[in-house]
C-alpha cells in the first residue's frame, strides 16, 4: 500500500511538471507573437530525409526543408534574427506535436491532405513535390511510370506511397500489378535498389532526389510524375494569423529568386525537373 | 474512434498475418526447441557445445537484427529466397525463420531447465532396463519434462506472438504493426488504434495464459 501510495505522488509530481512546461510556452497568443516578442521558436523538420531535413551528429538538420524553415522564421520576425531550436518531426507525430505545443511550426514534407486539415492548420504550400520513381542509373526497360507493372518497387514501413501504383483511384492512382518488396525505411529501399534487390523505388520527388544527390550518377529519377503533393507549413489548428504571414513570406521568398536559389543548392546536381514559380496559395482555414 | 472503425478492417487483416505468422513459428520454434534441448542433454559433447553456442548466440542476439540478418544478409546477399514471384512472401518465410530459430533457443532453454526437473532416478531406471539415450529421451524424460515446463513455454509463445510485431525488419511490411504505422501517416498517432490493437492482442494472448495455467496444474507430475 505504501508503495502504491508513493507512486501515486510521484505520477502527481510528473504530471504537475509536464503542465507547468506546457504553460511557459503559451504566453504568446500565437506562433507569430512568439517569434515578434520572444524572438524564439521550435522548428520540427525531418532528421533523416537527406537534402530535405537531415541531422549529421549534434550539428543542426540541414536541407531544402530547414532553409525554407530559416527563411520564413526570419520573415515572420520582420527580418530580425531569431533562436531557432530544432526538433525532430517524424511522420507519424506531427499532429501530436502541433497539438501539445512540443513545436511551433513544422516544415517536413508535410502534404496537405484533406485527411489532415481538420487537425492542423497548414501555411503554404511552399512546394509542390511529385511521387516519382528513382532507378539505378544503367537500368533499362523503366523510362516512365507505367513500366513499373510486374517490376519491383519497395514499400518502406509507414509509408502509402506503394499504394498509388499498386491500387486504382481513388486510393491510389496507377493500379499496377508491380511486385512490393518490404523495407523498414526509404534509406533500406535505396540500399536494396543499388544492391539490385528491387527495380525502381517510387515516392515523392524531393525525397527520392535527395537520396540521389547523396550518390551522384548512381540513380536516374525518371521525370515522369504522376501525383501532386502539395507539402504545406504545419501550425497549430486555428493558427490563422501565423499562417498568412506564412503566406506572405512564402510569396515573398519565390519572389526574390529564393526559392530557386534553395532548389539549386539541394537539387542541382540530381537531374530532377523543378518549378520555376510559387505554387498556388490554398488560403488558411 | 472513428479511426479505428474506418481503418479497422485493414489493421484487422494485418493482425490475421500476425496470427498466421505466431501459429507457423510456434509450431517450428517447438519443434527445433525440442531438439536443442535433446542435444545440449545429450551424452555427446560434440552435440552439447553445438546445441549451447546455438542457445547462447541467438539469445542473446535483438530479435530485430536476426530478421534484418536474415533479409539483407540471407536473402539479399547470399541469395536465400523462398518466392521469386512475390517478394513479401519470401519476406514471410524470412520471418518464419528468423523468429523460429530466435525462439527456439528460449523453449530449448524452458524445456531444458523442465529436464533439471526429471529426477536422475528416472533416467538411471531407463538407462538400466536398456532403454538408449534417444528413447529414455523420448519415452521417460521429455514426457515429463514437458509437462513440468507447460506455463513457462506459455510465456514463451506469449512472448512470441507479441514479437511478430517486429516482422518488418525481416521486409513483411503488412503485418499489425505495419499496417498502424501506414495509418499514422495519414491520420497522425491515434491513442484509439493504439488500444484496438492492444485488445486484439490481449484476445488471443490472455486465453494462451490462462489455458496454459490450468493444463499445468492439471498434467503436474505427482511425485
Amino acid at each position: 500500500m505504501q508503495i502504491r501510495r508513493t507512486g501515486a505522488v510521484f505520477a502527481m509530481a510528473a504530471m504537475a511538471a509536464g503542465l507547468a512546461a506546457c504553460g511557459g510556452g503559451d504566453s504568446y497568443a500565437n506562433t507569430l507573437e512568439k517569434v515578434k516578442g520572444a524572438k524564439e521558436i521550435t522548428v520540427g523538420t525531418k532528421w533523416d530525409q537527406p537534402s530535405i531535413g537531415l541531422k549529421k551528429g549534434t550539428a543542426d538538420p540541414e536541407g531544402f526543408d530547414v532553409d525554407v524553415a530559416k527563411y520564413v522564421v526570419k520573415e515572420l520576425a520582420g527580418g530580425q534574427d531569431v533562436k531557432i531550436t530544432w526538433k525532430e518531426a517524424p511522420s507519424s507525430n506531427r499532429e501530436a506535436l502541433l497539438q501539445n505545443g512540443t513545436v511551433d511550426i513544422i516544415f517536413a514534407t508535410y502534404s496537405i491532405t484533406e485527411a489532415r486539415k481538420p487537425k492542423v492548420t497548414f501555411g503554404g504550400p511552399y512546394i509542390i513535390a511529385h511521387q516519382d520513381t528513382m532507378v539505378r542509373a544503367d537500368a533499362t526497360g523503366i523510362s516512365k511510370a507505367t513500366d513499373l507493372k510486374d517490376k519491383r518497387i519497395c514499400q518502406a514501413q509507414g509509408s502509402n506511397s506503394y499504394k498509388r501504383i499498386t491500387d486504382p483511384p481513388p486510393d491510389g492512382k496507377l493500379g499496377l500489378p508491380a511486385k512490393l518488396v518490404g523495407a523498414s525505411n526509404y534509406s533500406e529501399c535505396v540500399q536494396k535498389l543499388s544492391g539490385g534487390n528491387l527495380d525502381a523505388v517510387t515516392t515523392d520527388n524531393l525525397i527520392l532526389a535527395g537520396f540521389s544527390a547523396q550518390e551522384p550518377g548512381k540513380y536516374k529519377l525518371l521525370n515522369d510524375p504522376f501525383t501532386d503533393e502539395k507539402y504545406g507549413v504545419g501550425l497549430k489548428k486555428g493558427d490563422k494569423a501565423t499562417c498568412e504571414a506564412v503566406n506572405t513570406a512564402i510569396a515573398k521568398m519565390w519572389q526574390d529568386g529564393t526559392a530557386k536559389q534553395l532548389l539549386e543548392k539541394w537539387y542541382g546536381k540530381t537531374g530532377m525537373e523543378f518549378p520555376t514559380s510559387a505554387p498556388p496559395a490554398e488560403g488558411c482555414a | 474512434m472513428d479511426e479505428l472503425i474506418q481503418y479497422g478492417p485493414e489493421l484487422f487483416s494485418g493482425f490475421l498475418k500476425n496470427l498466421l505468422l505466431s501459429v507457423l513459428i510456434g509450431f517450428f520454434s517447438l519443434v527445433v526447441g525440442t531438439i536443442l534441448a535433446a542435444m545440449r542433454v545429450s551424452p555427446t559433447p560434440v552435440l552439447r557445445a553445438a546445441g549451447a553456442t546455438y542457445v547462447n548466440v541467438l539469445r542473446n542476439t535483438p530479435l530485430t537484427l536476426v530478421l534484418a540478418f536474415c533479409y539483407l544478409g540471407l536473402s539479399d546477399t547470399l541469395g536465400l529466397i523462398f518466392s521469386t514471384e512475390v517478394p513479401l512472401t519470401n519476406s514471410f518465410w524470412l520471418a518464419v525463420l528468423g523468429m523460429s530459430a530466435y525462439t527456439s533457443a528460449f523453449v530449448c532453454e524452458a524445456l531444458r531447465s523442465g529436464v533439471n526437473t526429471v529426477p536422475m532416478g528416472q533416467a538411471e531406471a531407463a538407462r538400466a532396463i536398456g532403454l538408449t539415450f534417444f528413447q529414455s529421451v523420448r519415452l521417460i524424460i521429455f514426457p515429463q519434462a514437458f509437462r513440468a515446463v507447460i506455463a513457462p513455454l506459455g510465456s514463451v509463445l506469449i512472448a512470441m506472438i507479441k514479437n511478430t510485431t517486429v516482422v518488418a525488419a525481416a521486409g513483411y511490411t503488412v503485418d499489425v504493426a505495419a499496417v498502424m504505422r501506414e495509418t499514422f501517416d495519414t491520420t497522425g498517432v491515434s491513442i484509439p488504434i493504439f488500444i484496438g490493437i492492444v485488445l486484439a492482442f490481449l484476445v488471443v494472448v490472455l486465453p494462451i495464459g490462462w489455458y496454459t495455467g490450468w493444463l499445468s496444474r492439471r498434467l503436474a507430475v505427482a511425485r
